[in-house]
C-alpha cells in the first residue's frame, strides 16, 4: 500500500477545495454577508494548510498506484472534503451541530440533496451557494476534477477514476485519462451553462438560475427555497425537468453527438430503457393523479417532473408528492431504486445494472428449460462478459443489504415505518426526498444525530458505489505487509 | 500524436509503454479483453477488444485520425492485412511486423509498395544485426553505428585495474592518441553526460564515440581489446538464429547451432548449409562440452526460455567461453542477469520499440523526419539521435564552445561529407552535416532543442 501517495492526493484535493471555496466565498462578498465571508475564507485557509501540509510532509516515494490505493484515496478523499467542506457552516453558526454540519455536506457532495435545514429560506445567500455547489463538484467527482486540471502523473489513476466515476463499467473515451476527464468536464460545464440561460430566458433571477443549475446539473436537489420548485412558472419547472432528464444521461453519449456520431449515440440500450421508463411511469403518474389537478397539461406536468427528479435522484418537487395517491407513490417509490444512466451525474442503481439484471434472469430462466443451452448476455449487441455479469449481481446483493442495514439503524427514530424506510432507500440512491416526515416538503432535521451519521455514511457509500469504502474498511489494506 | 497498437503481446506491450511514455495518444487493440484490461491499468491507453481487420474495430480506436498503425500480432498476414485496411481507412503510416524468413527475402520490397508500408519491422532480424556487431567487436557491451558505418557509439564497462579508471577525461585524450568522444557514463543507476573534469572509475558503463578504426586503436591500446569472434556456438534454432547465422556464415564465421527439435534441425540444415546443426538438448552440460565449448570465441543462446537463457549463458562464461550473450525477453531477468555478471544481454522487443518510439518522433516534427536514428543507451537512461542541420537551424558556423547548450547535453559527433569529426570546442555545426547528440533525462525532437532558449534561461 503506497499510504503515502494517498494522502499525498488528499492534500492536493484539499487545496482544490481551498481553491474551490473562493467562489462562495466571491458570492458572499457580492452580497455584503461578512460573516459568510469570514466563514468561507477561515475554511480556504484550513483546507489550504491542511493541504499543504500533507503535500509537503508526505512526499511519496513512488507515485505508482494500483487498484487498493485507488479504493483507499477514493474513500478519504471524499471523507475529507466532506469535513473541510462542513467548516463554514459551522464557522458562521448557521448549521452549529457538527453531525448536521456534515449530513448537510454530505448530502451535498454525493447530489443527494437531502437536508436538516427547518426553513432554507433564512440560511445567507453565500451558504446557500456553496451548498449547491457542492452538487456540481460531487456530480462529476473531485478526482475527476483534479485529474481534469491539475497534472497528475501517474498512467495509473485509472484506479482512481475507476473508484469515483459510477456504473458497472468504467472505460476512456480518448486514450489519456487526461483528456477524457477534460471532456466529462466541458461537457458538464457547457450543459450547466445552457439551463442557466435557459432559466435566466424565462425570467427566474440570475442567484435562483444559477443555484437550480447547478443543483440540477449534478442532480443533487439543494434549492432555496422551502416549497423546493413549486412557486416557479410551469416554462421554468419543463425546463428544470427536462435537464434533470439530460443530466442522467451517460456523458459519453454526449460526446458521441459532439464527433458527429449519432449512430452509435442511437444505438445505445440503457439510453431507451432510461427514456421508456420515464415516459412509461410519467404516463402512470399522470393518470393516477389526473383526478387531482383535472387537468391534462398540469398533470403531465407535475407527473414528469417528479418522474425525472426521482428517476435522475435529483430530488426536486413541484408539488407535495406524499399527498398523491397510492399508485402514483408507489411508482415513485419504484423509482428511488432505479437512478439514472451509468457515467451521468445521476445515483441509484443505475439503468444499465437494472438492465443487465432483467437480461440476467432471463437467461437464467432459458438455462433453467434447457439445461444444456449456451446464452449469453449481451447489451447493445455486444456480449456482456462473465465477470461483469458476476459483480453486478454482487453489486446488487450488497446494495440491498446496505440499505437494509441503514434502515434498520435508523429505526428506533420515533417515526413511522415509511419515513424510516424511504429515508434509507433515498440516501443510499442519493435522491434526497422520500415519504412521510421526509417528503418533499419535509426534512431530516428531527433525526438525532446517530441517525444522521448513519444515513451520512449510507449517503457516501451510495456515491462511491460501496466498494471503496467497504474495501477501505479492511485493515489489511493498511498494514505495511 | 495518435498512434494505434495493434496486438498487445511481449513487443506490443513495450511499444504501448515507450509511445506512452512520450506522451502519444496510445489506443491498443488486442482480442483479448484480459489482455487489454491489464494494459489499460497500467499504463495511460485506451484498448479496443476485437479482431483488427474489423473495419467497425478500426474505427472504434479511431483510425481515420491516427498517424500512425503499428500491427504486431503474431501473424505476419494479420499485420499486413490489417495495416492494409488501416491505410484505406484514413491512417497517415502504418508500419507491420513481418518476421518470415521467405518474406524478408525476394518480395519484402514488393510487398511494402503494395501494401503501402511506411516501414517493415523484423525483431528478430533486427536483434540479429545488433548480436553480429557485437560478435565483429567483442570488446564493447553495445555498438550502434551512425551514417553508413562512418562514426559509432560503442559501450564499454571499465574493469578494475584498467588504465582508463581514475583519470579525467582531459588527460585520457592525451593519454590515448585516439581521437574519440566519452559521452555517456552509467555508475549504478545515475547516468552521467561528463565535462572535461569528469573521472571515470571502475565499474562505470562508458559510452563513447569515434570512427570504426580509432575504436579498434583505441581498445588496443586499452588493452581490452578481444579478438573477434570467429568460432561461435549458438544454443536454440529460432527464427533469430537462422539470421544470425546467416549474417556470420557470410562473413566467414564457423557456427554450430543446437536444436532439441529433430524437424526444425532437418529444415535449418537446409536453409544454412555452411552451418553445422546439432540435434540435442543444450540443457546437457556434456552435450556442449562435447561439441567444444572450451575452444568457443563465443557463446549465444536464444533459447523461447529467458531463464534456460541466463543459466547456460552463464555455465559458458564459467567454462571461460570469452563472450556469451543471452537473448532475454523480460525486463525484470533483464536486471538480474546484469547483477549476475552478463554484461551483453540481447532484448529483442527493446529493440523495436526504440525503432517505433524513433519514427514516431521523425513523424511528430511537421517538417518531416529529422531524426535521422535513435539509440537508447545505458538501458535506456540516455538516447543518442543523429539529426540532420536544416536550413532553418541558426546557430551554424559557431564554434560550439560558444554554443550555449541545454544541460544534459553534449554534441558527440559531426559527419561532414560522410567523414566523422569528434569535436572539440573549436568545431563548429555547418550546413548539411549531420549532427550527433546525446542527452540525458530529456527527449529531443529536433536539433533546434538542444540549444538553450533564451526565453528559459
Amino acid at each position: 500500500m503506497n499510504r503515502r501517495m494517498v494522502f499525498y492526493t488528499i492534500g492536493r484535493i484539499l487545496n482544490l477545495e481551498a481553491g474551490l471555496l473562493l467562489i462562495p466565498l466571491a458570492v458572499a462578498v457580492c452580497y455584503g454577508e461578512w460573516t459568510g465571508v469570514k466563514a468561507f475564507a477561515i475554511s480556504a485557509l484550513a483546507a489550504l494548510a491542511a493541504g499543504l501540509a500533507l503535500c509537503l510532509l508526505l512526499k511519496p516515494k513512488t507515485k505508482v498506484i494500483y487498484a487498493k490505493e485507488g479504493f483507499a484515496t477514493a474513500t478519504l478523499v471524499w471523507i475529507a472534503v466532506s469535513l473541510f467542506g462542513s467548516l463554514p457552516f459551522m464557522i458562521s453558526g448557521e448549521i452549529s451541530n457538527f453531525f448536521d454540519a456534515f449530513f448537510e455536506t454530505v448530502s451535498g457532495f454525493t447530489t443527494t440533496g437531502a437536508s436538516i435545514l427547518k426553513d432554507v429560506e433564512a440560511m445567507s445567500r453565500g451558504m446557500l451557494f456553496w451548498r449547491s455547489f457542492t452538487h456540481w463538484i460531487g456530480g462529476m467527482g473531485v478526482l475527476v476534477l483534479m485529474m481534469a486540471i491539475v497534472p497528475t502523473d501517474s498512467g495509473r489513476s485509472i484506479h482512481i477514476m475507476r473508484a469515483e466515476m459510477a456504473g458497472p463499467v468504467v472505460g476512456k473515451l480518448v486514450p489519456k485519462i487526461k483528456e477524457t476527464a477534460r471532456i466529462l468536464y466541458l461537457i458538464y460545464f457547457v450543459l450547466t451553462v445552457v439551463e442557466f440561460v435557459f432559466l435566466l430566458f424565462g425570467g427566474m433571477p440570475v442567484y435562483d438560475s444559477a443555484v437550480y443549475s447547478l443543483g440540477t446539473a449534478g442532480t443533487g436537489g439543494y434549492g432555496i427555497k422551502a416549497d423546493s420548485v413549486s412557486s416557479y412558472s410551469p416554462y421554468l419547472q419543463w425546463v428544470i425537468a427536462v435537464f434533470m432528464i439530460i443530466f442522467a444521461i451517460n456523458f459519453n453519449l454526449f460526446y458521441f453527438v459532439l464527433l458527429g456520431r449519432f449512430k452509435t449515440a442511437l444505438k445505445n440500450a440503457e439510453l431507451w430503457c432510461y427514456l421508456g421508463i420515464t415516459a412509461a411511469a410519467t404516463g402512470i403518474v399522470a393518470f393516477s393523479i389526473y383526478p387531482l389537478y383535472n387537468n391534462f397539461g398540469d398533470s403531465v406536468r407535475h407527473s414528469l417532473f417528479q418522474v425525472s427528479s426521482i428517476m435522475s435522484t435529483t430530488g426536486y418537487s413541484t408539488a407535495d408528492f406524499n399527498l398523491w395517491p397510492s399508485l402514483a407513490k408507489g411508482v415513485l417509490f419504484i423509482l428511488l431504486f432505479v437512478g439514472g444512466c451509468a457515467g451521468s451525474t445521476a445515483g441509484g442503481l443505475k439503468i444499465s445494472r437494472v438492465l443487465i439484471i432483467f437480461k440476467m434472469i432471463q437467461r437464467d430462466i432459458r438455462k433453467m428449460l434447457h439445461p444444456h443451452a449456451v446464452a449469453s448476455v449481451r447489451i447493445d449487441g455486444k456480449p456482456v462478459d462473465n465477470s461483469t455479469l458476476h459483480r453486478v449481481s454482487t453489486y446488487f446483493t450488497l446494495y440491498s443489504l446496505l440499505i437494509a442495514a441503514t434502515f434498520l439503524l435508523i429505526s428506533f427514530e420515533p417515526f413511522d415505518f415509511e419515513t424510516n424506510l424511504t429515508a434509507a432507500v433515498t440516501c443510499v440512491n442519493n435522491v434526497g426526498p422520500g415519504f412521510g416526515a421526509v417528503g418533499p416538503m419535509g426534512g431530516y432535521g428531527d433525526y438525532s444525530d446517530f441517525s444522521t451519521f448513519v444515513l451520512s455514511l449510507a449517503m457516501l457509500l451510495g456515491r462511491l458505489e460501496i466498494y471503496p469504502m467497504l474495501l477501505s474498511l479492511d485493515p489489511k489494506i493498511w498494514l505495511k505487509k | 500524436m495518435n498512434v494505434i497498437v495493434v496486438g498487445c503481446g511481449k513487443i506490443g506491450m513495450t511499444i504501448v509503454s515507450s509511445l506512452v511514455e512520450e506522451g502519444h495518444n496510445v489506443v491498443a487493440i488486442d482480442k483479448d479483453l484480459q489482455t487489454l484490461e491489464e494494459i489499460t491499468n497500467i499504463y495511460d491507453a485506451m484498448g479496443v477488444c476485437g479482431n483488427c481487420t474489423d473495419c467497425s474495430i478500426l474505427t472504434e480506436a479511431g483510425v481515420e485520425n491516427a498517424q500512425l498503425v503499428i500491427a504486431v500480432t503474431a501473424s505476419d498476414e494479420l499485420n499486413m492485412l490489417c495495416c492494409y485496411i488501416a491505410k484505406k481507412m484514413g491512417a497517415k503510416h502504418t508500419i507491420a511486423r513481418i518476421r518470415k524468413p521467405e518474406y524478408n527475402m525476394e518480395s519484402l520490397g514488393f510487398l511494402k509498395q503494395q501494401l503501402d508500408l511506411s516501414m517493415s519491422i523484423n525483431p528478430e532480424q533486427l536483434a540479429a544485426r545488433e548480436m553480429f556487431n557485437i560478435l565483429k567487436l567483442p570488446s564493447a557491451v553495445k555498438i550502434e553505428t551512425f551514417s553508413e558505418g562512418n562514426l559509432e557509439i560503442i559501450e564499454i564497462i571499465v574493469k578494475e585495474g584498467s588504465p582508463i579508471a581514475g583519470t579525467t577525461l582531459f588527460s585520457l585524450r592525451n593519454k590515448f592518441k585516439a581521437k574519440f568522444l566519452v559521452c555517456m557514463v552509467q555508475r549504478g543507476d545515475k547516468v552521467f553526460i561528463p565535462d572535461g573534469n569528469f573521472v571515470i572509475e571502475a565499474g562505470d558503463k562508458v559510452g563513447l564515440t569515434a570512427s570504426p578504426s580509432q575504436i579498434q586503436k583505441l581498445l588496443r591500446s586499452v588493452g581490452i581489446d578481444k579478438k573477434k569472434a570467429k568460432n561461435i556456438m549458438i544454443l536454440g534454432g529460432s527464427r533469430l538464429a537462422f539470421y544470425l547465422t546467416n549474417m556470420l556464415t557470410a562473413s566467414g564465421n564457423s557456427v554450430k547451432i543446437i536444436e532439441q527439435d529433430k524437424e526444425k534441425c532437418s529444415t535449418l540444415s537446409q536453409v544454412l548449409p555452411k552451418a553445422v546443426i546439432i540435434n540435442g538438448n543444450g540443457a546437457q552440460q556434456e552435450l556442449l562440452l562435447e561439441e567444444g565449448l572450451d575452444t568457443l570465441d563465443a557463446f549465444v543462446s536464444l533459447t523461447g526460455m529467458d531463464e534456460e537463457n541466463i543459466l547456460i549463458a552463464m555455465f559458458a562464461a564459467a567454462h571461460n567461453v570469452p563472450t556469451v550473450i543471452p537473448k532475454i525477453n523480460s525486463e525484470e531477468l533483464n536486471g538480474m542477469a546484469l547483477k549476475l555478471g552478463l554484461e551483453r544481454i540481447i532484448t529483442p522487443r527493446k529493440i523495436v520499440a526504440d525503432i517505433i518510439v524513433q519514427y514516431a518522433r521523425a513523424l511528430e516534427n511537421s517538417l518531416g523526419s529529422n531524426v535521422e536514428t535513435m539509440y537508447k543507451l545505458s538501458d535506456g537512461g540516455s538516447e543518442v539521435l543523429e539529426f540532420n542541420v536544416r536550413s532553418d537551424f541558426r546557430q551554424i558556423n559557431i564554434p560550439l564552445k560558444d554554443l550555449k547548450l541545454r544541460k544534459n547535453i553534449l554534441i558527440a559527433g559531426i559527419i561532414r561529407d560522410r567523414k566523422p569529426i569528434i569535436p572539440d570546442g573549436d568545431d563548429m555545426i555547418m550546413k548539411k552535416d549531420k549532427v550527433i547528440v546525446v542527452a540525458a533525462s530529456q527527449r529531443l525532437n529536433d536539433l533546434s532543442d538542444i540549444i538553450l532558449s533564451p526565453s528559459k534561461s
